[in-house]
Order: C-alpha cells, then sequence, then structure tokens
C-alpha cells in the first residue's frame, strides 16, 4: 500500500514539474511570437517605405527629365514614326 | 511513548496561563483569519484592480489606412509610419552641446528651437513632425529626457500630381476628402483591434487574457489607372495648355471593351503631398464635376438620331449653300460648301448640315436619342460629386433650341459623360458601365444605346474626320485607323456667347476598326491664335492614343505603305531612313 502510495507521490512530483516546464515554455514561445510578430510589423512597414521610395525614383516624370537632360534623348514626333506589319510566322 | 506517563516531564502548570497563551494564539490566528476574509471578500475589487493594473494590459492594435494602386500595381497611395519629435518641455534638461547637436540633426537653428523648447506650455510640445528614419535614429541615441518619438502614419502620393484628381486626398484624421479616397473611404480605412494580455515583471507578454480583436487592415484598392497612359496623358495636357495659353484643361481615357477609366487628368491640379497652398479650385477633378457645352462633338450622336430613324443614309445629299434661320437665329458655318452628304456634314463639322438633320425630327425622338446615350445623366462612375449634366425637357424644347443641340449648344454635358457615350460608337452600339476600379472581363454587361448597324455607320463618318479634307487631319496616329469628332464651342460667359473665347475638343477612338481605346480631350480658352478643336485638342490626342495603342500592344489596323513590304532586298537603313523623311514629311 505505501508503495503504491510513494509510486503515485513520485508520479504526481514528476507531473507537477512538467507542468510547470510547459508553463515556462509556453512563456517563452509566446514571448518569441510576439517579437517576430513586432519584426513581421516592422518589415511590413519597412517594405511599404521601400515601395515608396522605389515609385519615387522610377517615376515617369523623373525618368523623363533625366533621359532628357542626361542622355539627351527625345520623343519622337508621330510624324517620324513607321509602323512595320509583323511579318506572318 | 507517553510523555505524560514520565515523572521528570510531567509539569504543573497553572490553568490560567494555558488559557493566556493559548488565547493570544487564538487571537492571533483571529487577527490573520479576519484580515484575510477582509482583503478576500471585501476588499477584492480593489486589490484585484491594482493587481491588474501592474500585470495587465490593454493594447489597441493599429491598422493602417490601405494602399491604392493602378492597375497594374503601381502604388498611388500609401501610408507609411513616420517619427514626429515631441518634448514634455516641463522635463526636458539640456546642455547647450545637446542643444546643438539636436538642431543639426534636426536642421534647425539653434536659436529657433531654444526658443520653441522655451515656450512653457502644458503637456507636450510637437517639435518636429515628420522626422526621417536617419534623423529619428539619432534623436533617440541621445537620449534625452523629456523628448520622445512618436509614431504615426502619414499617407503618401508618389505619383504627386500626375494622378491627383482621381486618387483625391485624406485629411490630418485619415479621413477621405477627395475623389477615391473619398469614395471608398469605407473600404480603406482600417479598423484598429484589442487585445488583452498579461505581462511579466519585465514587461514581456505572458498570454493573452482574452480572445484577440484582430485588426482590421484597410483594404488595398486596384484602380482602372494605368500610370504609363496617366503620365503621358496629364504630360500631353499640360504641354498643351502651356502651348496655347489656355486656361485649363482635361482628358479622359477610357477602355471601351470594359468601360474602364485608364487615365483622367485636369489642370490646374495640384500636388497631394504638400497642401499648404490648398486652393480648392485647383482640387476640383472638372473632367467629371463641371460641365461645358460640347459644340461639334455632339454632331455624330444626331447624325445617329436620323441614321436610326431611316430619315438619312450616310450618302445623302443636304444642301448647305444657303444660310439657315431657325426661329430668329441665323446658322452658319465656319467653311461654307454648296452641299454635303451625311458623312461630309461630320467629316467637315457643318452646322447647317446637322441643324438640317436635327429639323427632320420630332423634340421627343430627338431629346430620347441624347438620353439614351446618357446626357443629363450621372455617368455612374461611383466618383463623389459627379455631374449630370443637363438636356432640355423635350415638351418645353423650341425649334431653335433643338437646332442648337445639334450642333451641342444649349445642352451641358462633363467630359467624362461625353466619352462615355462616344463607348456607344465604338462598341457597336453598346454603352459599357463606367469604373474607376480595375475589373475583370466577364464583369461587364452593356446597355444597348445605336443598333450595331447605325454605331458603325456613326464610326465610319468619324473615321472621315482625321481624313484629308477633315477638321482633324493631326489626330491622326500612324499606323491606325482613327475615328473621331472635333468640337470648337463658343464660352458661354454671364449667359452671353463671347466672341473669343472658346473651348476646343476633340473626342475619338481608335482602332477604328474595333476601338480598344477612347480618348477625350478638352482644352479651356485656347488663348495662342489656334482655337480649333482639330489643331488644339487633336495632336493631343493622336500623341495620347498613340501611346496607349502602343503599351497595350494593339496591331495596326491601317493598310501598310505598300512600298515596304514588297521590297525584296533591304537597302542601307540609314539611307532609307532619310529618303523616307523627305517623301513623307507627313503620313497621308
Amino acid at each position: 500500500m505505501s508503495r503504491v502510495n510513494m509510486a503515485l507521490a513520485l508520479i504526481l512530483i514528476a507531473c507537477a514539474l512538467s507542468l510547470i516546464n510547459a508553463q515556462h515554455h509556453a512563456r517563452k514561445n509566446f514571448v518569441e511570437l510576439e517579437r517576430l510578430k513586432k519584426e513581421a510589423r516592422t518589415l511590413d512597414e519597412e517594405w511599404g517605405q521601400l515601395r515608396l521610395e522605389q515609385s519615387t525614383w522610377a517615376g515617369s516624370a523623373r525618368i523623363e527629365t533625366m533621359a532628357r537632360t542626361q542622355l539627351g534623348l527625345i520623343t519622337p514626333s508621330l510624324d517620324r514614326i513607321r509602323m512595320e506589319g509583323a511579318s506572318p510566322p | 511513548m507517553n510523555y505524560h506517563s514520565k515523572k521528570l516531564l510531567k509539569l504543573h502548570l497553572a490553568p490560567w496561563r494555558m488559557a493566556t497563551v493559548g488565547g493570544l494564539i487564538m487571537a492571533g490566528l483571529a487577527v490573520v483569519g479576519g484580515r484575510a476574509f477582509y482583503l478576500q471578500s471585501l476588499h477584492t475589487d480593489y486589490l484585484q484592480g491594482k493587481g491588474n493594473a501592474v500585470a495587465n494590459r490593454n493594447m489597441t492594435l493599429p491598422a493602417h489606412r490601405g494602399m491604392v494602386s493602378d492597375r497594374n500595381g503601381e502604388p498611388l497611395a500609401i501610408s507609411t509610419p513616420v517619427e514626429s519629435l515631441w518634448a514634455r518641455t516641463a522635463e526636458t534638461r539640456f546642455s547647450e552641446a545637446e542643444l546643438t547637436r539636436l538642431a543639426d540633426i534636426l536642421g534647425m537653428a539653434p536659436d529657433k528651437l531654444k526658443l520653441r523648447l522655451q515656450t512653457r506650455k502644458k503637456g507636450e510640445l510637437s517639435v518636429q513632425r515628420p522626422l526621417t528614419p536617419d534623423q529619428a535614429a539619432r534623436v533617440a541615441a541621445m537620449g534625452v529626457p523629456g523628448l520622445s518619438l512618436r509614431r504615426e502614419y502619414r499617407r503618401y502620393y508618389p505619383a504627386a500630381d500626375v494622378a491627383a484628381h482621381v486618387v483625391g486626398f485624406t485629411n490630418v484624421d485619415d479621413l477621405g476628402q477627395e475623389g477615391v479616397e473619398r469614395a471608398y473611404q469605407d473600404w480603406l480605412a482600417g479598423k484598429s483591434g484589442e487585445r488583452h494580455v498579461l505581462r511579466d515583471r519585465r514587461g514581456n507578454m505572458i498570454r493573452d487574457l482574452e480572445p484577440v480583436k484582430i485588426a482590421q487592415m484597410g483594404g488595398n484598392l486596384a484602380l482602372s489607372l494605368d500610370m504609363r497612359i496617366q503620365y503621358l496623358a496629364h504630360r500631353e495636357l499640360a504641354a498643351a495648355v502651356t502651348a496655347n495659353q489656355a486656361k485649363g484643361g482635361g482628358i479622359v481615357v477610357i477602355d471601351a471593351k470594359t468601360g474602364e477609366i485608364l487615365a483622367l487628368s485636369n489642370l490646374p491640379v495640384f500636388n497631394p503631398n504638400n497642401r499648404r497652398n490648398y486652393d480648392p479650385q485647383r482640387v476640383r477633378n472638372r473632367a467629371v464635376i463641371d460641365t461645358f457645352e460640347p459644340g461639334s462633338t455632339m454632331k455624330p450622336f444626331t447624325a445617329a438620331a436620323v441614321l436610326e430613324r431611316g430619315l438619312f443614309t450616310p450618302q445623302s445629299v443636304i444642301n448647305t449653300s444657303d444660310g439657315l434661320i431657325v426661329g430668329n437665329k441665323r446658322i452658319r458655318d465656319e467653311h461654307p460648301h454648296p452641299s454635303l452628304t451625311v458623312t461630309e456634314v461630320i467629316q467637315k463639322s457643318s452646322n447647317i448640315g446637322a441643324v438640317k438633320m436635327a429639323m427632320t425630327l420630332t423634340p421627343e425622338q430627338f431629346c430620347d436619342t441624347l438620353h439614351r446615350a446618357g446626357f443629363g445623366q450621372k455617368p455612374g462612375s461611383g466618383f463623389p460629386g459627379e455631374a449630370s449634366g443637363h438636356v432640355r425637357n423635350a415638351k418645353t424644347l423650341k425649334p431653335v433650341e433643338q437646332a442648337t443641340m445639334a450642333y451641342g449648344h444649349g445642352i451641358s454635358v462633363s467630359l467624362l459623360q461625353l466619352a462615355r457615350a462616344y463607348m456607344a460608337f465604338a462598341n457597336d452600339g453598346e454603352v459599357v458601365p463606367l469604373s474607376f476600379l480595375r475589373r475583370e472581363p466577364q464583369e461587364v454587361i452593356g446597355e444597348r444605346v445605336f443598333s450595331p448597324q447605325v454605331a458603325r455607320s456613326v464610326r465610319s463618318m468619324m473615321e472621315t474626320v482625321t481624313h484629308e479634307g477633315g477638321t482633324a487631319v493631326r489626330a491622326q496616329v500612324p499606323g491606325y485607323r482613327v475615328a473621331g469628332k472635333t468640337g470648337t464651342a463658343h464660352k458661354l460667359i454671364d449667359g452671353q456667347y463671347s466672341a473669343d473665347r472658346y473651348i476646343a475638343s476633340f473626342v475619338g477612338m481608335a482602332p477604328a476598326s474595333d476601338p480598344r481605346f477612347i480618348v477625350a480631350v478638352m482644352i479651356d480658352e485656347p488663348m495662342a491664335g489656334a482655337y480649333f478643336g482639330g489643331s488644339v485638342a487633336g495632336p493631343v490626342f493622336a500623341q495620347v492614343m498613340a501611346g496607349a495603342l502602343r503599351s497595350f500592344g494593339l496591331p495596326p489596323d491601317a493598310p501598310l505603305e505598300p512600298a515596304r513590304i514588297t521590297q525584296p532586298t533591304l537597302p542601307n537603313p540609314i539611307q532609307t531612313h532619310k529618303a523616307e523623311a523627305t517623301k513623307n514629311g507627313r503620313p497621308a
């Protein structure tokens, strides 16, 4: 009888310890999850900023100004454009 | 073992001592018990509140406004977090060196910054907003007490003035004020969420105490605009307005197959990123909310009205030699012709011809055709404040009014409405509902306005407008067949037609064999000499249409010059180019 009791007491202690362990892990994971969520949010915001930056650099107006001033390109007037027929495949 | 049985251990205590000690212990227990009872059941709310205040936190989860993009995902409006610098002036302690350093980071004069921080004000004061990310990091690194960075969302418009009228803008509270930002406010605005969490001693979140109310991020919105075409339209319109010393102008590009608005621009315009010099006149999206008298761009509808009732055929000859008097008004033509066919009336834009056609109709018939084409009704694009224009009531229509309406006076339309109505000619008689949002092709259900035969014959009449002898030779696009109609209307100023102020317009479509795009151009008060629709608005149309056709990669439908196809060998390309250039100064 007392052996059974001893065994049960040991099992009980083991369970209690593992519960504490599990709780601890759960909290650690939760903290990690929160950190990653925050990181995701930061990255998301950074992505938005980069998109904004990209569209600012790649804006048609800016490219056109650069093409005209730095590269000396011009838009051909319509009477200087000729359409060629695509050769049938 | 029984202690009482051992004589040695037997104690003889006075009973009062037993009673005193026992009583004291009992009293102590009672006090502890009473205290426990008091704390546990009578004082719980207060204590639990205190405890929760330390460990529990209610957090709002911020939701930011959705992004607006063009049809290809190019961003047009983005909310992005920016840091702004705030100071609790009562708490800030600066050394002189720190102040100089801060001023240097912020790019302010040290004296000015000092003055700013000296303003004794309760609470917080905004020092600078917004900061660049770099500035924010450097200020945070200084760690001055009383200074704090605060994160706020700011909306940016990367396309700036190019798409300003369509996209609109938001106010400081992130509420849409104009344009799409206003029309789709509910969709774009996010709904902030909430969570209730337990925190440990270090402030880490440990677990959620209640189910999280997830923040609903604002929805993204893909507009129907195509930024390539939008930019081209905006640039060409601006160039034409400057070259013609005009007061303003507007341009609308519509996909005739789907009803999507690919580009819409007006001048004057504003920059939504910088609203310091806010001027309501510049913010008006004139192409949608303002109306004008269209002039001759109405004539195709007059022609369609008589064709669909079998009163004329495209070849019917109309005598246009004599001046025509309706009521007490004399109708005249800018360039008189003795007689014209119906096609030539459109090609050469004869007022007399148009009036003679319109007068064969009853007022009800004429107005019915105009109503079916959508005049006098909102075009239904969903844009806030859309104008419906004005068509006179058929019951009270006087003959002179019917006559002037035949060539587009005494009727008011918006540019968007005009472009929409031309969809009937482009789409073999069907008008597809307009949309500022990108659409899937299967969503489209059109509404029949004209029969396919009528639409096609009016379209081929309008094709002659850009041919030699038409009013808009300059609206030609190399390689494509173009159909369109010019309009030159005297401006109505204080109820009088001005003699020297005009509205020049051109509405056209291409490729004429199966039109894909409709471009409507309107130039308000060109003052540099030229004022005809064909010469002022026509070239803008041609440039924008050429760019749109090219960027969508539509195959040319005009017959190619035969010499190029039958050439057996390729000669030196440079010489050929020169020869072509001299031979074809202008394409026919």
